[in-house]
């Protein structure tokens, strides 16, 4: 008993240090905040379209039972970063043969659909989310986020903040290519 | 005068809220109650707000949310399951206790039990030597040694006693 007893000092440092390791581990990002959604069904919301523009509105329907994974983006015509995101989007969604959801969070729909005349429209539904109710069913934290869901309408992937790096655009491709059931890299 | 008034004025402000005056309720122990929730729910964007203070429009959206909850006849409860289900127990400052956040509520007790534990051994180990007294041996050595001590002191004495007149004594 004595002779465990004389290791216990050690066992605690070791745990302490390892928590502590963790928490300078550089590529943690501390406000990253974990999302309740994740491996869920969509939630429930049925969003008209922007007026304006042709592009039909959104709902949970549209995103369950599907034949394919689909791609669900929230963005505002206010947003930088969005603006940022919308070419690498566009092309993303181009390559991957992926059906393109738009939630457009609390935007007016004049701005909103300008933001599309000017940029170019890459999305196959917009769901106007005006007062912003359908972005806190889906925990949206900012603009713009994106999801991944699966063809039976689970949300497979979240990722908070503009796909402007190849290492998100990676690994929106990743969360894409797991969500249609095949495994990455083959 | 002046000076009074604007102590006054420092002592009764109250701090300034987020809360704007189209989000209030008009019933105050309703009102009340949405302010308690809001307290423990954390802003989204600013993170170490609470929605209750913070000016951001996710937290006034919140708030008008928490307000439309209460109205609908939701406990205090069934309000944070509600915004838990969304955000997740990241939304709340006061996690709840369950298996995953055993470490966090009791780990701090626990190290604290863990070091009283030990200082309390480590203490009473020391306290309890000095009891235990000499052995016969050593005892007879240490009488020894003191006999030894005091014949020597006494030769010391007397030489010095014979070119020192004073008392040896002082």
């Amino acid at each position: 008993m004595r002779r465990v007893l004389v290791f216990l000092p050690l066992l605690i440092v070791a745990v302490l240090g390892g928590f502590f390791v963790w928490g300078l581990n550089g590529d943690r990002d501390p406000n990253a905040i974990p999302s309740a959604l994740v491996s869920r069904l969509a939630p429930a919301f049925d969003l008209a379209p922007i007026d304006g523009i042709d592009t039909p509105g959104l709902s949970q329907a549209d995103l369950i039972g599907q034949s394919d994974a689909s791609v669900v983006n929230v963005f505002a015509s206010w947003c930088v970063p969005c603006r940022a995101e919308h070419p690498v989007l566009t092309r993303f969604a181009r390559e991957e043969g992926v059906a393109l959801m738009g939630i457009n969070y609390k935007d007016r729909a004049e701005d909103a659909a300008g933001w599309l005349r000017e940029l170019g429209n890459p999305y196959d539904r917009i769901g106007h989310d005006f007062t912003g109710r359908t972005g806190i069913d889906w925990g949206v934290t900012g603009v713009p986020e994106t999801f991944v869901i699966d063809a039976q309408g689970r949300i497979t992937f979240r990722f908070a903040g503009p796909l402007v790096t190849e290492q998100a655009v990676g690994n929106l491709r990743d969360a894409l290519i797991t969500a249609r059931g095949v495994e990455p890299g083959s | 005068m002046k000076y009074l008034a604007l102590v006054l004025i420092l002592i009764f402000s109250v701090p300034l809220w987020a809360v704007e005056p189209d989000e209030v309720l008009d019933d105050p122990v309703l009102e009340e109650r949405a302010r308690e929730i809001s307290k423990n729910v954390r802003c989204v964007v600013c993170q170490n707000e609470p929605i209750d203070s913070s000016n951001a429009g996710v937290a006034r959206d919140l708030r008008i949310l928490i307000r439309e909850r209460i109205m609908a006849g939701d406990t205090n409860a069934e309000v944070e399951a509600f915004l838990v289900a969304r955000y997740g127990d990241y939304v709340l400052f006061k996690p709840p206790f369950k298996p995953s956040t055993y470490a966090l509520w009791i780990g701090p007790l626990a190290l604290m039990l863990l070091g009283l534990g030990v200082a309390g051994l480590a203490l009473r180990r020391q306290s309890g030597r000095p009891s235990e007294g000499l052995s016969a041996d050593d005892l007879a050595e240490a009488n020894a040694l003191l006999a030894q001590l005091t014949s020597k002191d006494d030769d010391a004495h007397n030489s010095e006693q014979a070119s020192d007149p004073r008392d040896p004594d002082i």
